[in-house]
């Protein structure tokens, strides 16, 4: 029987990589890439507290997660073509346009 | 019957509400609307005049107004004799203008709002003189002047009409001021506002002082009774444009002659003296007070009659002669003889409106010229307005027979038989009654008399106006006549105690002579100057230059009143405005705007439009929040 904790730590430093991969990469895929690692260290920790709980909902709930995560990676995916087809690139220090 | 007479003032004022509101569509048809219900308001007045004179009095109140405390006041409607005398005239002139207003203001883009103007004034000016209590005198009294000053603005455009309207307004400001400091002091004194009440406790009162000198840390003790009434009386000089706010009355002339005809002569400016006459238990009550309205109404009468003099407008010589006449009023009421004075206006009311729309006849003729030095030669060529504006000229003058003799001779004899100070202000009401016959007749002969010097364009056509104009002068030229014989001093007389006793004997009989010979000598003396020696004026003007001049300027008054009011008051608005407006006020809003430009300009920095800085903020703050949450 694994540990709960181990879970949790797990959890934890995948979403930090998302984050820091949202934070500091310019490629905008990575950026959408790191977006669905933080997805996941969410759904990790709604399985590891479902079995530890025996309560049934956090498993129920993952599989939502995954189909938003899945139509959101499509919609995502689409802005981004759009945005590569209007300024012929994907460095998202490009797309400022709206600021003052 | 009683219930009928709330119709008198409610006639005119739907007349208004009809016109006010639907005038844009009503238009050239205005005066089918205003016309008939004045009408109907004159015949329901002369049934409320014939009721009196059986004997019934009444008064009744419409509506409890407004309840606070010991105040309670009402709208109400007194009719008794004097009521009854003004609701007759004001009636009667306001019918006769308004048909007059049909011929003069023919084709005028104002013309419905002209009609629904007056009616309102005539619905006012009813109020004020049905009025029960003091405050409901004091609405309508502000009412009557702003229709007033709404009428004397009427040609808005001229840049002129505005400064007279403006001006007429701002100096009744002052004498209005007086009035509701008195109105408060009459609540403090008496706890009511009603004058049946406020009448019965005169007694009790009497001996109450006031000390006026208190703010300044002096001590002068005066009746309460005495403040009251000169606080009262300061309304009624702005209102009857008596020395020394009387500047603003000739200036009103600017508007169109019906309304100098129905507001400025024969109506609104009499509001003070029957303010006084309505209020005389009151300053029955009050020897000093009376003694200053006298010797004001006094000194108003000559100064009005010495500027008429020399005044060449032709509207301007009317409106200094009403000033004059309005003094004569003012100057009896001060003497206690309030049944002369009530007289002398109800005969002035007849013969000054008649004057004035002769003028206004005269004025349209001529396409609004009004110098008298470029008229003459008009007596063969407008032959109704000639003589109607002859018979109004001799009730001024005091010709024997006519309306303004009786009154006038009423009130001198009144003001000789009341004591020395009285006998002091007679005389000079007689010279008055000289120049008053002097400068009437010099307006006709050099208005009608003479050689022409009208403009040659129009000369041709000058003829005589439609008979909605005509008709009013020849009525008013009746009443004129008629007025002197329907015995309105006995009818007046009952109502005040100490006025209307004659001085009978041969005092009296002196003054009425004398006072006949004044006009008669005036008038030939007018004759004398202006139609057998026509260069003589131009000679007297020459030797006496000095008096001349002081006549023709009106005594400087109105500059005096530049120099020490209106320019130190337009001098410190100036500077207030560059250093208090533009510095302080402006510089305050200019710079919090300011203030929040520059903030906002450091604050939208932020703003970079890259979404990771964004992102970098929310995981900042939310780190910060944890920490929050897990240190406390």
């Amino acid at each position: 029987m694994i540990p709960l904790s181990y879970y949790v730590t797990l959890s934890a430093v995948v979403f930090f990589t998302g984050l820091v991969g949202v934070l500091i990469r310019r490629n905008i895929i990575i950026i959408l890439l790191s977006v669905e690692l933080m997805l996941n260290a969410t759904n990790i920790n709604f399985v590891a507290f479902s079995q530890s709980l025996h309560n049934i909902a956090g498993q129920v709930f993952v599989f939502f997660a995954l189909t938003v995560a899945a139509a959101e990676v499509a919609v995502g995916l689409a802005i981004i073509i759009a945005l590569h087809r209007a300024k012929n690139t994907i460095n998202v220090d490009e797309f400022q346009l709206l600021k003052w | 019957m009683v219930m009928m007479y709330e119709l008198i003032p409610v006639l005119p004022l739907a007349a208004f509400l009809i016109l006010g509101i639907f005038g844009h569509w009503i238009k050239a048809k205005a005066h089918l609307v205003a016309v008939p219900a004045v009408i109907l308001s004159w015949c329901i007045s002369i049934l409320a005049f014939v009721d009196v004179a059986d004997g019934h009095h009444s008064t009744f109140r419409l509506y409890t107004w407004l309840t606070s405390g010991m105040l309670e006041v009402h709208i109400g409607l007194t009719i008794d004799r004097l009521t009854a005398v003004m609701l007759l005239l004001v009636t009667t002139v306001s019918a006769l203008v308004h048909v007059y207003t049909i011929g003069y203001m023919k084709g005028e883009p104002g013309y419905a709002r002209f009609f629904s103007y007056i009616a309102l004034f005539t619905f006012s000016m009813l109020m004020l003189v049905l009025a029960d209590n003091f405050l409901q005198l004091f609405v309508f009294w502000e009412a009557v002047g702003l229709c007033s000053y709404l009428l004397i603005g009427h040609w808005y455009e001229r840049p002129s009409a505005c400064a007279a309207a403006t001006k007429a307004f701002i100096v009744n400001r002052v004498g209005d001021f007086g009035f509701i400091l008195g109105l408060l002091l009459v609540f403090t004194t008496f706890d009511s506002l009603d004058y049946a009440t406020v009448f019965a406790n005169i007694e009790r009162e009497a001996a109450k002082t006031i000390n006026v000198l208190d703010p300044l840390g002096g001590s002068l003790d005066v009746s309460a009774l005495t403040v009251i009434c000169l606080l009262l009386f300061l309304g009624a000089v702005g209102k009857s444009a008596q020395v020394p706010l009387h500047v603003w009355l000739p200036d009103a002339m600017e508007g169109p002659t019906p309304i100098s005809a129905l507001i400025h002569a024969a109506t609104m400016v009499t509001a003070g003296v029957f303010m006084v006459a309505r209020l005389a238990p009151l300053y029955n009550a009050s020897p000093a007070a009376m003694s200053v309205v006298a010797v004001v109404g006094a000194v108003t009468m000559v100064l009005g009659a010495t500027i008429a003099l020399t005044q060449t407008d032709i509207k301007r010589v009317v409106a200094y002669s009403t000033m004059s006449q309005l003094g004569y009023m003012i100057m009896a009421c001060g003497l206690g003889a309030y049944t002369a004075g009530m007289y002398h206006l109800l005969t002035h009311g007849a013969f000054k409106a008649l004057l004035f729309l002769g003028c206004g006849s005269v004025i349209i003729a001529l396409h609004h010229e009004q110098d008298m030095r470029r008229m003459g030669g008009l007596k063969d060529r407008l032959p109704i307005t000639y003589w109607t504006f002859v018979v109004g000229s001799l009730a001024l003058a005091g010709f024997p027979l006519t309306a303004g003799f009786f009154s006038k001779d009423e009130l001198l004899v009144s003001a000789w038989g009341s004591g020395p100070l009285g006998q002091v202000l007679a005389v000079f009401g007689l010279l008055t009654a000289l120049l008053t016959a002097f400068y009437s007749f010099r307006l006709v002969f050099v208005t009608f008399w003479g050689p022409s010097h009208v403009d040659s364009h129009h000369a041709a056509h000058v003829h005589e106006p439609s008979p909605t104009m005509t008709v009013p002068l020849i009525i008013l030229a009746v009443l004129s006549i008629a007025a002197g014989y329907l015995g309105i001093p006995e009818f007046l007389s009952p109502m005040f105690e100490r006025g209307g006793e004659r001085a009978h004997g041969g005092g009296a009989t002196v003054v009425m002579l004398v006072a006949s010979a004044m006009g008669l000598l005036g008038i030939a003396g007018a004759y004398y100057a202006y139609v057998l020696n026509p260069d003589l004026p131009d000679r007297l003007a020459q030797r006496w230059r000095t008096a001349y001049e002081w006549s023709l300027h009106k005594w400087y008054v109105d500059e005096a009143y530049d120099r020490s009011i209106v320019r130190p008051t337009f001098a410190a608005a100036s500077e207030l405005w560059k250093r208090v407006d533009v510095a302080v006020i402006d510089g305050a809003v200019n710079g919090v705007a300011r203030a929040i430009a520059w903030g906002a300009w450091f604050l939208r920095l932020l703003q970079s439009g890259q979404t990771q800085h964004y992102a970098l903020g929310m995981a900042l703050g939310a780190v910060v929040i944890l920490t929050l949450l897990m240190v406390i």
